[in-house]
């Protein structure tokens, strides 16, 4: 693992607020992500979890507050400074959103393509162990992301998310929608993938096993902000209303 | 991102070639390095062993440790005795990552032949029209069963959509239809006055006018104007429902896609094409009066009085009853290339412009047939 100093702050959130309209989805939220470390955020739906995600990343504006990323502010980067922030992290949106008229392979070499103008057939062998590394079969590579299952379709995301080697994935529901073996082994995947490439990992998830299996750090979203954030023991010595059903109601009985 | 390129020296030792890496071995340092690591591995290599030295290397990761373990593997095919030294064990862990995940796919190549590349796509786009065709068909039957069950049950027409349709496609269309019908019957009588003034015969400019716009023009402007405007439309909504699975949904429901989707648009154009033919026809000779009274001094009256004197009414029929034929064919077109969307953006695209291309070539060529067919009964 590539770590250099398990403090080291990736992501930083403070007084983080967002609203839609008069809608305000969380305010005052302060989070702090570190390296190397895979981080599940939960809440209830309509909590607002996607939403960070968003924010997180650049894709919504923030009403107030302040996001760093590497220790810089996001709100402050020239265009060229945010394309090479850009090159540092993955995204994995829900159904994976792969573009729909490329193939898989296609995908992957988009982002070697577009920032680093690889020569055609290293990226087609770059992006052949890219689909390899997230459990895809090689001809997946040749395949249109409507000829893909849903749990396929999550790995070609992960594997596009991977092109660029980044420091930090940020995935929003990796296990949804999959069956509980194919889950379980998604599960798994990230966990190998973050141990081989020393990744940091910010999981948005609804998935108890998920959080059992590979987070290091759970934060939880409620009352409109992070109320709190800690180790699943931690969790399980909570007494907040929301909290104590999340872990110990009757869907959290396998954790034990 | 933190600079510092990836470079390599190779040193001739006793026994063979040691491969010295330094500095960041990452995909964004690649692209120079890629083209030279080949060429190494791509000499008739002799060497009995080849060394990779890692002690320089600061930083690695997949796609670096893929390019060496490459390198390392066409040595090794080669018959070169090949090993790494003095790796870290994180850059070890990449290495049999990536070495685990050693599965390249080759594609099928694809005939490079041109001629037999030309000719399978002639063939091809052959089979594709005669598919096509039969698959309209099929459209046109299913809507036409759909039409027959509604009249026996008339609580299945959908009158909401049926006439939301109406309104979208015709009654939004009149200030657009009544302009360039207005232009046109004015360019028709700005060439009458042209032509027709060197034979003295400005008069026949009526005529001119009054035959092209009511016969042809009016009608076929209209229906490329609505098929532009509203079988685009009418492609790109069903095919992002197909796209969003919504057309499934609707059938596992108990609701016949047909009967909503296709139904509704396939009347409302046959009710509201007629309709606009008429509004484009009155524009049209509006257009012809002004310029005949601005340039030939025709004055409306007279205008009119010559139009009923000899261009007789069926001018008027001939062009108004292609009109319902003419928006068939537009919707059922419309609404068959957006059931035929595959899953993709790309897709809809395509269809989209499909569906007009399509239903104007058709227009025009139903119109043809009208006009042949009106030749022989002599209408």
């Amino acid at each position: 693992m590539a770590r250099s100093g398990d403090s080291d702050v990736v992501v930083s959130v403070r007084g983080l607020k967002t609203q839609f309209g008069r809608n305000v989805i969380y305010e005052h939220l302060d989070l702090d992500v570190y390296r190397g470390e895979i981080i599940g955020v939960v809440g209830a739906s309509g909590s607002g979890k996607s939403v960070l995600l968003r924010s997180i990343v650049g894709l919504l504006k923030p009403a107030a507050g302040r996001i760093q990323l590497f220790g810089r502010d996001m709100s402050s980067m020239t265009f060229e400074e945010r394309t090479r922030l850009e090159q540092r992290w993955g995204v994995l949106f829900q159904d994976g959103a792969l573009f729909s008229s490329l193939t898989v392979a296609q995908n992957v070499e988009t982002p070697m393509k577009e920032h680093y103008g690889l020569p055609e057939p290293l990226m087609a062998e770059l992006a052949a162990l890219k689909i390899s590394m997230v459990g895809l079969q090689p001809e997946a590579g040749s395949k249109y992301p409507y000829e893909l299952s849903g749990g396929m379709r999550k790995r070609a995301g992960l594997a596009r998310a991977l092109a660029l080697d980044p420091e930090i994935v940020f995935l929003d529901e990796p296990t949804a929608g999959l069956d509980p073996i194919g889950a379980a082994a998604y599960d798994k995947l990230i966990k190998r993938l973050q141990q081989t490439l020393g990744l940091t990992v910010f999981m948005v998830t609804h998935d108890l096993d998920s959080l059992y299996a590979v987070c290091d750090r759970i934060a939880v979203l409620a009352d409109k902000r992070v109320i709190v954030t800690g180790t699943l023991e931690d969790m399980l010595r909570q007494t907040h209303p929301w909290i104590r059903d999340y872990f110990h109601g009757p869907r959290a009985r396998g954790m034990k | 991102m933190t600079t510092g390129a990836a470079t390599f020296d190779l040193e001739q030792t006793s026994r063979g070639l040691r491969f010295v890496a330094k500095g960041q071995w990452i995909v964004a340092n690649l692209k120079s390095l890629d083209g030279p690591l080949r060429k190494l591995a791509g000499q008739n290599r002799r060497e009995r062993e080849f060394i990779v030295d890692l002690g320089g290397v600061t930083r690695l990761d997949t796609a670096g440790a893929f390019v060496l373990y490459r390198t390392i593997k066409e040595f090794g095919e080669q018959g070169v005795r090949s090993s790494i030294v003095e790796i870290s064990d994180d850059f070890q862990i990449l290495f049999d990552e990536v070495a685990a995940n050693d599965r390249p796919y080759e594609l099928p190549s694809p005939s490079v032949d041109p001629l037999v590349f030309a000719l399978d796509r002639i063939g091809a786009a052959i089979v594709d029209a005669f598919a096509q065709a039969r698959s309209i068909m099929g459209l046109l039957g299913v809507t036409l069963v759909t039409f027959g069950r509604a009249l026996k049950n008339p609580k299945r027409f959908r009158i909401t959509s049926l006439v939301f349709h109406m309104e979208q496609a015709g009654l939004d269309a009149v200030p657009i239809v009544s302009l360039l019908t207005f232009l046109i019957g004015a360019v028709m009588a700005f060439l009458g006055a042209k032509i027709l003034k060197l034979f003295g015969a400005e008069i026949f400019t009526v005529e001119l006018v009054a035959f092209a716009v009511l016969r042809e023009l009016s009608v076929i402007l209209t229906a490329i104007i609505v098929a532009g405007r509203s079988g685009s439309a009418f492609t790109a909504q069903i095919g992002t429902m197909v796209v969003n699975e919504e057309i499934d949904a609707m059938r596992t429901i108990g609701i016949d896609p047909i009967e909503v989707l296709v139904l509704p648009r396939v009347l409302a154009f046959i009710l509201m094409l007629p309709l606009l033919t008429f509004v484009a026809d009155i524009m049209g000779l509006f257009g012809g009066i002004v310029v005949s009274w601005a340039l030939l001094d025709i004055s409306p009256v007279m205008f009119l009085v010559r139009m009923n004197e000899t261009i007789p009414i069926n001018n008027f029929w001939a062009g108004m009853i292609k009109a319902p034929f003419f928006a068939f064919v537009i919707a059922l077109i419309g609404c068959h290339e957006g059931l035929n969307v595959v899953g993709t953006a790309e897709s809809v695209g395509q269809r989209t412009t499909q569906s007009v291309v399509q239903s104007i070539f058709m227009v025009i060529v139903i119109d043809a047939l009208f006009a042949m067919f009106y030749l022989e009964v002599d209408f």
